[in-house]
């Protein structure tokens, strides 16, 4: 009522605040400089020297006092790796597992987010603040249970424990997020849809989903960034070299590199970055969304 | 709506068919998650509650001892080490992992030029795959040709020997798990927490005559102190949980935690009894001591924090 009176006029003052604000401090302040140019340093500096290392051949990389740039940029390296190293078996591995689980991850936290949002049932309150309390819950305490689960199902050393979880709710996170999401959509367009004789099913995927898209890009980076640069459940799943994702199989060849002693260092590092680089590309290309959904955990502390 | 609900509730005791159908389903569409909730939540909570009271070698059945398992753990010098190793982690990294991305997100808030590339610069660590970020830093920390040793030669100190030192080894560690986590979420909820901050209010203390420090330290750090409260409870969490680093580095040198047990964490403490000497009495045991661990710890900052976290009253967050 009133609020709507005022809000122009307060965001007319906000601006000008704002406006004022900005020219007072617009003259660069160069002790803010100075810690920030430090920082940027000590933040990518390390990403930079790995660049370069992985640029340099083996005889370079031991050189003491160590040179940053290579004296001639070995680029064979990052083919090497594919050769050396099954990499691309590895790649593809990963790829598979990543996938697998966003699929299952979204489609199921959207399906479950749209039963919370959208119908009333009896227990509706209680079963999602019982959502929202595995949230809190740390994964340690059923991390034995479950494998133990896994060994007797005959899924160890497979794909399954890693991807089958994931259809079946897709986490606490991303199902708080769909449903806060699906409840700012009107419900009139539902209302409409089903006098059109549309069934549910059909409401969420024609009318919720595609309005929903911006929470679906951040729910696939998250999900993309934790089967990617998964680490602990592969390790405990997958035994055989040939089943081996990027981040198993390159720690399993640094491990023989230190056995063996043969200078393989250029080549680890070459790896490593081109395992970062989807999630480098990623973050870069959609940051918005990224920042959004980082946010969001935020706001329900 | 919630009066409206309130009224109904007279006339919900019978559901209609228009109703039951509507519930069915609402049920429906939350199945996956109540059959992944029993299923890899609550059954594994029961059975792991039920395990810690056993002896439990994987190979044979599990064969109840009472509480054995949690009289083990107390004289376990192992246990003791681990906790003690988790603590030396946890004290360090809590305060400068929140403090540092505080003070970026300070930095970052600035009028500056070039903010969105050195916001980003901040963050790529944070999304680095964690063997990346591993093996990039075992690089950097090589005794001999590594950068940071190099580095200090410069300044002539002759650095340690870093993750293969018993001293240096915790933190080598910590120093890397600040690169990759003060420039990421925590430095993110703080940018999101300072735009929040009205600018009325700096403009009424600059009537006032407030400098730049009063401001920071009257208006901004008790406007921030919800976010400093949130990530602080995240980073107790998050620590007492590392794993990844400490198992990457170590694992190719001896055994896992080492050299002689020094980055030994909590959690790879849990992972060896578990998954190398296939105990899974004893590590249910070490879960729910864990799980008891980071409830206080949480609870704890929940009570503390009503002496220090400002709420504004009336107005939520409203985003």
């Amino acid at each position: 009522m009133t609020s709507a009176e005022l809000t122009p006029r307060r965001k007319r003052r906000r601006q000008t605040l704002r406006a004022d604000s900005g020219d007072r401090t617009s003259r660069p302040n160069p002790v803010v400089y100075l810690p920030l140019i430090i920082l940027a340093l000590g933040f990518g500096g390390p990403f930079l020297w790995t660049v370069m290392t992985s640029l340099k051949s083996p005889r370079e990389i031991y050189l003491f006092p160590p040179t940053l740039f290579p004296s001639t940029f070995a680029w064979g390296n990052y083919v090497e790796i594919w050769t050396q190293v099954p990499f691309a078996l590895f790649l593809r591995n990963s790829a598979v597992i990543t996938i697998s689980t966003m699929a299952g991850q979204i489609i199921s936290a959207a399906l479950v987010a749209y039963g919370f949002a959208r119908f009333r049932f009896p227990g509706r309150n209680a079963l999602f603040l019982m959502v929202l309390s595995t949230l809190m819950l740390p994964t340690q305490v059923t991390l034995v249970p479950t494998f133990i689960l896994f060994r007797m199902l005959g899924w160890l050393d497979s794909y399954k424990p890693l991807i089958v979880p994931l259809y079946l709710g897709g986490g606490a996170f991303a199902i708080f997020l769909f449903r806060q999401f699906f409840m700012t959509i009107p419900k009139e367009y539902d209302e409409a849809a089903k006098i059109d004789g549309a069934s549910s099913l059909r409401v969420l995927v024609q009318i919720i989903v595609p309005m929903s898209k911006p929470v679906f890009i951040t729910l696939a980076i998250f999900a993309f960034l934790r089967s990617w640069n998964d680490f602990f459940y592969p390790l405990i799943y997958l035994n055989t070299l040939e089943k081996f994702t990027l981040q198993l199989g390159l720690q399993y060849f640094r491990r023989a590199a230190d056995a063996g002693g043969e200078p393989t260092e250029h080549l680890l590092l070459a790896a490593a970055m081109v395992m970062t680089a989807p999630c480098i590309i990623l973050f870069l290309t959609l940051q918005q969304y990224f920042v959004r959904g980082i946010v969001a955990t935020g706001i329900k502390g | 709506m919630a009066g409206s609900s309130v009224a109904l509730r007279p006339a919900r005791k019978r559901l209609t068919d228009l109703e039951r159908k509507e519930a069915l389903s609402g049920y429906l569409y939350i199945s996956p998650w109540i059959v992944g909730f029993i299923v890899f939540t609550l059954g594994p909570m029961i059975a792991s509650g039920y395990y810690s009271l056993t002896e439990y070698p994987l190979i044979s059945s599990a064969k109840f001892v009472g509480l054995e398992n949690y009289a083990r753990l107390f004289q376990d010098a192992t246990f003791w080490k681990s906790l003690g190793n988790t603590y030396y982690y946890a004290i360090i990294i809590v305060p400068v992992g929140v403090g540092g991305a505080l003070f970026c997100a300070l930095l970052l808030n600035q009028k500056i030029v070039g903010k969105s590339i050195l916001r980003a610069t901040f963050f790529l660590p944070s999304v680095t795959p964690v063997v990346a970020t591993t093996m990039l830093w075992m690089w950097l920390f090589n005794p001999s040709v590594g950068l940071v040793n190099y580095i200090l030669s410069l300044v002539g100190i002759k650095g340690p020997a870093w993750l293969g030192s018993t001293a240096w080894s915790k933190p080598a560690l910590i120093i890397m798990d600040l690169w990759t986590s003060v420039g990421g979420n925590t430095m993110l909820i703080f940018l999101a927490g300072l735009q929040g901050i009205p600018g009325e209010l700096y403009e009424a203390s600059e009537i006032d005559g407030a400098g730049s420090w009063r401001k920071l330290w009257h208006i901004t750090l008790p406007l921030l102190t919800p976010s400093i409260f949130l990530t602080m409870v995240l980073a107790v969490i998050g620590c007492l949980q590392v794993f990844s680093t400490a198992y990457v580095v170590s694992s190719g040198q001896s055994s896992v935690g080492g050299p002689s047990e020094s980055t030994l964490f909590y959690m790879l403490n849990l992972y060896r009894h578990a998954f190398m000497y296939y105990e899974m009495g004893y590590a249910s045991a070490l879960a729910w001591v864990f799980f008891f661990m980071v409830l206080v710890f949480t609870l704890l900052q929940i009570k503390l924090s009503r002496s220090w976290v400002y709420y504004e009253a009336g107005e939520g967050t409203g985003i």
